[in-house]
């Protein structure tokens, strides 16, 4: 089976007023994915009524969110131009996909109890892995306010505890998803119990989950996101600063060791440019 | 029907190649594309020691095109040799390696020891790059500096030597020419065209480098009309590339001049872009029945025919 595929859209379903929720077909069936894994996503060439449109042009790096009887899921935000054109895609419309790619998450062990953290958007990477992990693992899942927060029946359905907060205390707890894990780790720790972290979301929390990682002993699996290009390793534009050097977010990743990361304090300018400046 | 072609004393069963820096070193893209089909792979460009690259964010989208600031990342010429050129061998396609250096020293160095390789079977010099024995001013743009470093590796190497030109100079077709007089077996153009782009929320540059390469549809009419101008100027055969998408977009750059094609930005989009070109290109030669594809270089029409 090949991991180039067209796919029909069978339902593009708006949540929000930023989330939406792709379901599509793939045409004579793709391989089988795990969750954390990633397709990429673009219009399909044949079928795009003026050949010569490329804008937007690449295609787009989409987590799987969840695989249904009817096809994959793909939950997304409208947030540039190529989510923009995917929100106007509607049913019957076919897009071209390459996938499944990347690295799924570790599965934990027999004695691990996996605590899954899910900030914001997060969750599209995410909840494939508390639909696998279902009845096993406490879920952290926490947004701005309380319409961003998505699927909470099933999450309730999956989690061994479900913890929600949001910024604004509109539901659940008032605070951070990392407040909430914070919490629970200093109630719940004893020398005997093995957490093992996933979590995905906006970069400062993935960088914060590495430190709760560092500071507690806790092994935890990040899906980190870059600009993206091929998604297969060729074009080398998904880089990502590690302890091992520059790796690729499509293909040594997207799933990494908290650890491994190198996060920069802001914005790293090329040596070249500060030198320039002075 | 024939479609192959000749570059130096290469022999391509089809025009169409890959550009460097988009197709790995060929295995990435192994499991979509037959690269039996391919006239030539060109792998991702290779200098003496490894490289880091540039931090990210690397690249990103502008409109039909794409701006890159990788920064010239590679695992080095013996990693290549010893990790990627095995796979490549098992393929009976050509093989062209895109090299660079930091100086003339390291130019000639990488070519040396490049050229007796075997499955090595072409060298393309990216000239892009910053020069650092002339401060910033590059090999690619200073006419005299690009005739030393193409000397100078001329005299090193026997085999078939393309030269990668920058589109970033004011005249090309000078830049043709040296290249040619220089030695060279091939000129391939162009390279992506200096840009950038800018958050104007964060007013951060949208790359880490700032600047970046500029390649896909948005450059096609600029590197169209340095292909036929560079065609006008130099006897040696053309590689043409910037913002092929399709197969009518390569034949146009035959019509103007080019021997052979690269597909770069498209092989993102479209893994399987090279294969669906070489298939396009056989369907317009039976529709238009063109025996041999050498009929289309340099056809373009430019006068009233009477």
């Amino acid at each position: 089976m090949s991991r180039y595929f067209r796919a029909e859209i069978a339902e593009n379903r708006q949540l929000n007023r930023d989330y939406n929720l792709l379901t599509f077909i793939p045409s004579g069936g793709s391989e089988e994915p795990e969750p954390g894994q990633f397709f990429m996503i673009g219009r399909c060439m044949e079928r795009t009524p003026f050949r010569d449109l490329y804008d937007p042009f690449l295609k787009r790096p989409f987590s799987i969110f969840r695989i249904t009887p009817v096809g994959c899921q793909i939950l997304y935000r409208i947030k540039g131009k190529g989510t923009s054109a995917l929100r106007d895609a509607g049913e019957g419309t076919f897009l071209d996909v390459i996938g499944p790619l990347g690295n799924p998450y570790p599965m934990p062990e027999g004695v691990d109890i996996p605590l899954i953290v899910a900030g914001g958007i997060g969750i599209a990477s995410l909840m494939f892995l508390a639909e696998r992990l279902a009845g096993r693992a406490y879920i952290f899942y926490g947004a701005r306010t309380g319409d961003e927060l998505l699927f909470m029946d099933d999450l309730r359905g999956y989690a061994k505890g479900l913890f929600i907060s949001t910024d604004d205390g509109s539901i659940g707890k008032k605070g951070t998803t990392l407040d909430v894990l914070n919490d629970f780790l200093t109630r719940c720790s004893s020398p005997v119990t093995r957490y093992l972290i996933y979590a995905c979301g906006p970069g400062q929390m993935l960088k914060a989950i590495s430190e709760i990682s560092r500071k507690r002993g806790i092994t935890a699996y990040i899906s980190v996101e870059e600009n993206m290009a091929c998604g297969v390793g060729a074009c080398l534009g998904c880089a990502v600063k590690t302890a091992r050097g520059y790796k690729r977010v499509c293909s040594e990743g997207p799933v990494f060791d908290a650890n491994e990361i190198v996060w920069s304090d802001g914005y790293e300018l090329s040596s070249k440019h500060r030198q320039l400046k002075t | 029907m024939n479609l192959a072609v000749s570059i130096g004393s290469l022999k391509l069963k089809n025009p169409v190649m890959t550009a460097s820096g988009t197709f790995g070193y060929g295995e990435e893209y192994s499991e979509f594309v037959d690269l039996n089909r391919l006239g030539a792979i060109v792998v991702k460009g290779l200098s003496l020691q490894r490289r880091e690259g540039n931090p990210p964010p690397r690249i990103v989208e502008t409109p039909s095109g794409m701006l890159n600031s990788v920064g010239l990342q590679n695992i080095g010429i013996e990693g290549f040799i010893k990790e990627k050129l095995p796979f490549l061998r098992r393929f009976n396609t050509p093989v062209i390696v895109n090299f660079f250096g930091d100086t003339i020293d390291e130019y000639v160095e990488a070519a040396r020891s490049l050229s007796s390789v075997e499955g090595i079977h072409g060298l393309e010099m990216n000239i892009s790059c910053p020069n650092k024995e002339a401060g910033w001013i590059t090999f690619g743009t200073d006419p005299k500096a690009t005739c030393d470093v193409v000397s100078a590796v001329r005299r090193v190497t026997g085999i078939t030597l393309i030269v990668k030109l920058s589109p970033n100079v004011t005249d090309i077709a000078l830049m043709a020419r040296v290249a040619e007089e220089a030695g060279a077996d091939a000129v391939s153009l162009i390279n992506t065209i200096a840009g950038m782009a800018i958050d104007i929320k964060t007013r951060r540059p949208r790359l880490a480098n700032v600047t970046g390469g500029l390649s896909g549809p948005a450059i096609k009419p600029v590197a169209l009309r340095m292909v036929w101008e560079a065609y006008r100027a130099v006897r040696i055969p053309i590689i043409g590339m910037g913002g092929i998408m399709n197969s009518e977009d390569a034949i146009e750059f035959m019509l103007a001049g080019a021997t052979g094609v690269a597909v770069g930005s498209a092989n993102f989009v479209n893994p399987t872009a090279t294969v669906d070109i070489i298939n396009g290109i056989e369907r317009f030669m039976a529709e238009h029945n063109i025996a041999d594809i050498k009929e289309l270089i340099g056809g373009i029409v430019c006068r009233s025919q009477s």
